[in-house]
């Protein structure tokens, strides 16, 4: 904004501390395009060091304060302007003054709460990120670096199976069963179709995952749907008393957690829509909600304490600090 | 609870079929021909009418065997009545042919072999697809057409 100077007068960048070490994850972003990401869990600390290059060696860089903070927020695209931070956390680097040399500050964020996944979707997008910032009277200089942020479950104690008599009177009915109403993000989906009854000419009949993004309150609510997968299970036409199986591999299809009213802001989540066609393209269909949850991988020891703290927030047992005390005890012992 | 690291595919059970079921006759079996036309009348008053036969065994129509005749206004009828009280999107019929019914024609103009064929096929198409919608066997309007000897334009409609 400032007409005397050309370009910016120092550069920033954020280095992570485990940066080596840290796994990465892939995460889409809004146009498209897939990246690599830090991966985080829910308890981790994000620590590191902030390094501030003079451009110019012999020039003197006047500033207001040095700073970086932890933002996790979520952004409606239809409302720009307006970010909702659930996560804000602040640490000064430097107090106002004057920077004759580059330098590095060092930072870290202890045991940082990530309540939520990290997710870009159709109308809404929730991200994390370390925003590093030289405040200057007339223009900040500051960099943003992004981290993606997964949550992760356990295997659900209660989880029923999904099993329902459907059908239109004396035309067609069906039974259909699913074997559970939880599944991860790498499970299968088993299960069967049971015809009672049919009247119609059936031509064939498939098994659809729908995305449902929910975004906004009240009465100005919007459901966005998407078809992740159509799978054929049958070809042709069955008759009563026959029984056609089911196995849908979910590890196949780019598939979030579900996620429900996350910070009052938006909801995620994923049915399965049985399909029958008959012989005049129409459609009959049955639509059933799951829950998808994200297994975390076998992980190292070190790991397992900060995932144990994310499991147990999810899971909604345990206070969170009595967790914290015994990860850190076990992870120091 | 198996090896939780190996997704578990096994089967669910289910009841084993009935071989009647597995190897008897379907239980959908609906089929209408619309065929034999025949011009009666004379001059300007003639018309083409059609023998509409359905043979099903689906339990919603009284009769497993009927034989009607039927002209091409009777069908417009029909589609006028699903279109106004039932909540399906009807098939189209074929065209009204208003041109071939204009005078100064150097041919037979409705009464024409061929023209007459092609509504023929184009009748049959829109019956077997109106009678086969799990809707349309609901109203009375359907089962009068199919069934009744003639129909009665001043019946109540509503639902079988």
């Amino acid at each position: 904004m400032s007409f005397f100077s050309f370009g910016q007068s120092a550069e920033i960048d954020v280095v992570l501390t485990d940066a080596e070490t840290r796994k990465k994850a892939e995460h889409k972003t809004e146009d498209g395009k897939k990246d690599k990401y830090f991966l985080f869990y829910d308890g981790e600390t994000v620590a590191g060091k902030v390094n501030v290059t003079l451009k110019n060696p012999g020039k003197r860089l006047e500033h207001q304060g040095i700073k970086i903070e932890f933002v996790g927020q979520i952004e409606l695209y239809y409302d720009r302007g307006n970010h909702h931070e659930f996560v804000s956390l602040v640490k000064d680097l430097a107090r106002p003054g004057e920077l004759t040399q580059s330098q590095t500050f060092d930072f870290e964020f202890t045991h940082v709460e990530k309540p939520y996944e990290s997710y870009t979707g159709q109308n809404v997008k929730l991200r994390y990120f370390l925003r590093a910032t030289v405040s200057r009277r007339l223009n900040d200089i500051s960099k943003e670096m992004d981290i993606v942020v997964h949550t992760l479950s356990t295997y659900p104690e209660l989880n029923s199976s999904i099993k329902m008599e459907v059908g239109i009177e004396d035309c067609l009915h069906i039974e259909f069963e699913y074997n559970k109403s939880k599944y991860h993000l790498k499970d299968v989906i088993v299960g069967k179709i049971y015809f009672l009854l049919v009247r119609i000419k059936i031509k064939h009949m498939e098994i659809d995952i729908i995305k449902r993004e929910t975004t906004g309150t009240g009465p100005s609510v919007y459901h966005e749907n998407d078809t992740i997968a159509k799978y054929e299970i049958m070809d042709g036409a069955p008759v009563r008393g026959e029984s056609i199986p089911i196995r849908l591999f979910l590890a196949g299809y780019e598939m979030t957690p579900t996620m429900r009213d996350i910070n009052k802001k938006f909801s995620v989540r994923y049915y399965l829509n049985l399909v029958l066609i008959d012989e005049e393209e129409r459609r009959y269909f049955k639509q059933q909600e799951i829950t998808l949850w994200r297994k975390g991988d076998v992980v190292r020891k070190s790991m397992s304490a900060q995932a144990t703290i994310g499991a147990q927030r999810f899971e909604g047992s345990a206070s969170s600090e009595s967790a914290l005390e015994k990860a850190a005890r076990e992870d120091s012992g | 609870m198996s090896d939780p690291t190996v997704a578990d595919t096994r089967r669910l059970n289910s009841k084993p079929q009935d071989l009647t079921d597995a190897y008897g006759p379907p239980s959908n079996f609906l089929e209408i021909d619309v065929y034999d036309p025949q011009t009666v009348g004379v001059g300007r008053n003639r018309f083409t009418t059609y023998e509409v036969r359905m043979r099903t065994n689906l339990p919603i129509f009284k009769l497993k065997d009927s034989v009607v005749r039927r002209r091409y206004s009777d069908f417009e009828w029909l589609k006028n009545e699903l279109e106004r009280d039932s909540k399906i999107v009807v098939p189209p019929l074929p065209g009204k042919a208003l041109k071939r019914q204009l005078p100064f024609r150097g041919d037979e103009g409705i009464f024409e072999e061929a023209f007459i064929e092609e509504r023929r096929v184009g009748l049959e198409q829109f019956i077997n697809r109106l009678a086969g919608h799990p809707l349309a066997q609901n109203e009375r309007c359907l089962h009068m057409f199919l069934q009744d000897e003639s129909i009665d334009r001043n019946y109540i409609p509503g639902k079988v």
